[in-house]
């Protein structure tokens, strides 16, 4: 019983993980209708300037605001140089240019940074205590309550300001909007700006889990948030949330009780399953095509 | 009534490519050192200029025509492309490539080449000509891989021709491959869209994890010492002939099933399911067919790569191989297989020839990626195809066309 909470506190941290990474990939899906790769490299080149951050000596609060503020500006950077001059192409196109911008991202941290781990320099040091029988560490605590304060601050921003009232019309129908007068392109950047800035809140929660950097290290939990917006039903904010606890669960819970190497095929086999009984995701509501 | 007259010049036509074929052997055997080549070589010069007369004689078929024009220009190349590779000790042999040097890595290139235009196509009919996004092609690659693996280590163990087993292992790889398409096809036709090329890539990371797990196919570590190319005694020059027509069937066999009014069919569903499937044309069948058909030609793609690499590694197969391949055809043109076969070839010459400036090759590749969307977002050929038989045709008008004026203005003078 205890192995077992002691399991669902892990799984509580890795799948808050996953959720704030996901809510990147299901916001921009939301709006244009494309899976951007490269949102596991914006999460570690969060990361990594976390890392920066915290070497030349900023406490916690600092290097995460900072990080998640350059992030950002990397991203809508990206959204500008790449994207933008692409919103009427095909929308192949667009995915090969994300996956090219993955390549360039992750290729640019290889050149500055090299491919060996770097250590994670703790940016919080406390020691983990104990409530009856399961250990918890703060790093913990802080994970899970950092991801669903701002999964809250977005559901709150998204629900009730001018700002978050125009991102849910341009994703129900940018044309539409568009003659509103909400301007669009306005708009789509921000929502790279508020994705990237979340993929590095999730990146740099991830990088303290493994407590080491690299700069491949966004590909699998980038392929995994990816599934669990998926799982939740792309596009949709609560789907993504969802999706990333399940995910981590999925993973945590095979990792403990049946084998850590079959963990990841696991974790695709339930987004198999659940894809054929539900085909738009868990939240996701089936449209018909119309003629 | 017609295939009596396209019979009544046979016997002439016979004599003639005897006649020529016997001379050019013997011409080639007076040049050469290396007999075994030559006799190769003369074999393919006498075909050549059999099809060649075949061609040319005009109570041939269009079609047949059309063909043989196209195996005439395979040959070519192999006759072109052959000694380049074979020769590649001697790169003074074609002093007009300049600074192009042909070390031994050449070979190697040339296989892997062919073995990515298996790739690229197999994907294209799928991705270009279904519509249907896969993300997961590198897991058939990976099931006909270990397959073809697996059957050639048994076949070549029970003393099979070498040639057998390198057919045998890759049809068994190539079936599989279907097998596993049609099983992942049925299910994934409930999906649209992203959600059915999050399908697909589910399915690669698990074939990856699940070959990951299994004792045969040696997990992590991989899997060597089966009976690939070098093992099995071929050289890097013969196997490449054997990679080089594979490639040319399987090219040919998508090509020619893209045009064939199943291929039509395939090709509307794309365009609009909702009116094919008015028009009475069984979209579930086609799209499972379509889908298989990718994964045979993929997996044969697998194989042949097994046979090349000599070790094989679950990690070769992850997502990163798969967006290669898909890479490779959306540069070229989705729908397009010239474009996928071109885009194949550069794309996997091009990080060779960058290998210099090794630390800053993938970023200029990203960057030329991300250029290529932006500029020319259908790709390199967006849907053209380049065919030969229209070339000739059209070459052909515009030298009669030409031989017209000149009549004309002879007429006016």
């Amino acid at each position: 019983m205890e192995n077992f909470i002691q399991q669902l506190i892990f799984a509580l941290r890795i799948g808050s993980i996953y959720a704030v990474i996901a809510i990147g990939y299901t916001m921009v899906y939301g709006i244009i209708k494309l899976i951007n790769f490269a949102h596991g490299e914006i999460m570690v080149f969060g990361s990594y300037f976390s890392f920066l951050l915290a070497s030349s000596g900023l406490n916690f609060i600092w290097v995460l605001l900072i990080s998640m503020g350059l992030t950002a500006i990397l991203g809508m950077v990206m959204e500008k140089v790449a994207y933008a001059p692409l919103r009427k192409a095909p929308r192949l196109s667009a995915l090969i240019t994300a996956i090219g911008m993955s390549f360039l991202l992750q290729n640019i941290m290889l050149l500055i940074f090299k491919s060996e781990p770097k250590r994670m320099p703790e940016l919080i040091s406390m020691t983990p205590f104990e409530v009856g029988g399961v250990l918890i560490d703060p790093i913990t605590i802080i994970t899970v309550g950092l991801s669903v304060l701002f999964m809250i601050i977005l559901q709150i921003f998204i629900k009730n300001t001018k700002p978050g009232k125009a991102m849910r019309a341009v994703s129900q129908d940018t044309n539409v909007a568009a003659l509103m007068g909400i301007n669009v392109n306005r708009i789509i950047t921000l929502t790279f700006a508020i994705g990237s800035a979340l993929g590095a809140l999730g990146g740099i929660l991830y990088s303290l889990m493994i407590s080491q950097i690299y700069p491949t290290m966004g590909i699998m939990p980038g392929l995994k948030a990816f599934v669990a917006a998926v799982l939740g039903g792309i596009g949709i904010m609560p789907g993504a949330m969802l999706g990333g606890f399940i995910i981590g669960a999925v993973e945590t819970f095979t990792k403990a009780y049946l084998s850590s190497s079959w963990s990841d095929g696991i974790v695709f086999l339930i987004l198999v399953i659940i894809l054929l009984f539900k085909p738009a995701g868990l939240l996701g509501k089936n449209r018909k095509d119309k003629v | 009534m017609k295939k009596s007259n396209q019979l009544v010049g046979l016997g002439f036509v016979i004599a003639f490519i005897a006649f020529v074929g016997i001379s050019g052997l013997l011409f080639i055997l007076a040049l050469a050192k290396e007999p075994s080549v030559t006799y190769a070589y003369a074999g393919i010069v006498s075909c050549m200029l059999l099809m060649l007369v075949f061609s040319l004689a005009k109570k041939t078929s269009k079609t047949l025509k059309s063909y043989l024009n196209n195996a005439i220009a395979i040959l070519i190349i192999i006759v072109i492309v052959y000694p380049l590779i074979a020769h590649n000790k001697s790169p003074e042999l074609f002093p007009f490539l300049g600074g192009v040097s042909f070390k031994g890595y050449t070979t190697g290139i040339f296989i892997l080449i062919c073995i990515n235009i298996v790739m690229a196509t197999s994907l294209n009919f799928s991705t270009g000509f279904l519509g249907q996004l896969v993300l997961g092609h590198a897991g058939f690659m990976a099931i006909g891989a270990y397959t073809a693996a697996l059957i050639a280590n048994i076949l070549f163990a029970a003393g099979l021709p070498i040639f057998f087993v390198i057919v045998l292992s890759l049809l068994a790889g190539g079936v599989l491959a279907a097998l596993s398409g049609i099983i992942i096809g049925i299910p994934a036709l409930r999906l649209r869209g992203d959600y059915l090329a999050i399908m697909t890539l589910a399915f690669a990371e698990i074939v990856r994890i699940i070959i990951n797990n299994l004792n045969f196919t040696g997990g992590a570590q991989g899997l060597t010492g089966y009976a690939s190319a070098q093992i099995m005694g071929l050289s890097k020059e013969t196997f490449s002939l054997y990679v080089f027509f594979t490639m040319v069937i399987c090219v040919a066999f998508l090509v020619l099933l893209a045009r064939s009014r199943h291929g039509r069919a395939i090709i509307s569903l794309r365009e609009n399911e909702i009116a094919a499937e008015s028009v009475g044309i069984n979209s579930t069948k086609y799209k499972v067919t379509g889908f298989a058909i990718s994964a045979l030609v993929g997996g044969i793609g697998g194989g042949l790569f097994a046979f090349h690499m000599g070790f094989l590694q679950p990690s070769m197969f992850g997502f990163m191989k798969s967006v290669d391949i898909l890479v490779m055809v959306v540069l070229g043109g989705m729908g397009s297989m010239t474009g996928s076969i071109v885009a194949a070839g550069v794309f996997t010459w091009l990080p060779e020839l960058l290998r210099d400036f090794d630390e800053y090759r993938m970023v200029a590749y990203a960057v030329l990626l991300i250029v290529m969307m932006i500029v020319r977002p259908q790709g390199l050929l967006g849907v053209k195809e380049m065919s030969l038989s229209k070339m000739v045709r059209k070459i052909r008008a515009k030298l009669l066309k030409q031989s017209d004026g000149n009549l004309m203005e002879g007429g006016d003078e």
